[in-house]
């Protein structure tokens, strides 16, 4: 393992982390709800009716982020290399796999973890250690993936 | 209310994930690329993103409302299961693939990146198709499909 001090962020890192868990912490502390993405986009698929609407608004709120964001900043351009077979491929896991596994980096990752949650720390080293695993085969066994 | 409430909440929180940089997938795989070239700085998100709202679980959990007046609905589960770590390892094969998330794939698309919305509506697929595999689950097992209402509003 080397460091790739020249695409290290530390100061923008912690700081939009501390954007994401003041987002979390207004979720539950006004709407009494956990800032998960995978489990608010999953709610909307489910049985329960009067529960959508917050759902819609927060989702609403993450796609209108970059609007808000080009008022200040130019907004960066995010580098994407899969292709569409690997888009696709990964969407169904992703989607699949964080209802199986209720929650992402989001649910599981930040509000599991900030709520010393037994169950989230074993399923974000789960998703950690798979996705380090995927990364490993298909950049350096496979060399599918471009550095 | 608690709808703005909610939109604001999904703003701020697209906010610090651009402002971090996550919302760029080749920086997320440069943070999953533990052998190779690492870029540590997803870890650092993650420790700011807790450490903030460990303050404000930390409040709400001695809340029996929210400030609004909702039901607090906080996961009950304690159940570390097989479902629990399948999901998450498929979840992470995926997430090393394209060096997406949930959230991130949201902020994306309104970026108006093309590839982020194919991300989204495979992602969506995946949800729809795990909702059909369960309603399909109960209904063999013959149990009652005990709907879960909202409390809050």
């Amino acid at each position: 393992m080397t460091i790739d001090w020249s695409h290290f962020t530390p100061w923008t890192a912690l700081a939009g982390g501390a954007l994401i868990g003041l987002a979390a912490a207004l979720l539950v502390l006004l709407n009494g709800r956990i800032a998960g993405i995978s489990g608010v986009l999953g709610g909307l698929f489910g049985p329960a009716r009067g529960d959508i609407a917050w759902r819609v608004a927060f989702v609403l709120g993450l796609v209108a982020a970059p609007l808000a964001y080009g008022l200040f900043q130019p907004l960066p351009a995010p580098q994407i290399d899969a292709d569409t077979a690997a888009l696709v491929a990964a969407g169904l896991l992703v989607g699949v796999g964080t209802r199986y596994g209720a929650g992402c980096t989001s649910g599981h990752g930040v509000c599991g973890l900030s709520r010393l949650s037994p169950r989230s720390l074993v399923a974000t080293g789960c998703f950690m250690g798979a996705g380090f695993a995927t990364v490993f085969v298909l950049r350096h066994l496979l060399r599918l993936q471009g550095a | 209310m608690p709808v703005f409430t909610s939109l604001l909440a999904g703003l701020v929180f697209g906010i610090g994930l651009m402002v971090s940089g996550m919302a760029n997938p080749a920086k997320v795989l440069g943070f999953l690329d533990l052998f190779g070239r690492w870029d540590p700085s997803l870890a650092l998100v993650m420790g700011g993103a807790v450490a903030v709202a460990s303050a404000g679980f930390f409040m709400a959990r001695r809340r029996a409302v929210s400030l609004l007046g909702a039901a607090m609905r906080l996961p009950t589960s304690r159940q570390i299961d097989r479902r629990l770590v399948a999901g998450s390892v498929l979840f992470g094969i995926g997430w090393g693939m394209a060096g997406f998330c949930p959230g991130p794939a949201l902020v994306a698309l309104g970026m108006g990146q093309g590839k982020a919305g194919l991300f989204v509506a495979a992602m969506l697929a995946g949800m729809a198709l795990f909702e059909l595999i369960e309603r399909r689950g109960r209904t063999r097992s013959g149990q009652q499909t005990t709907l879960q209402q909202p409390t809050g509003r």
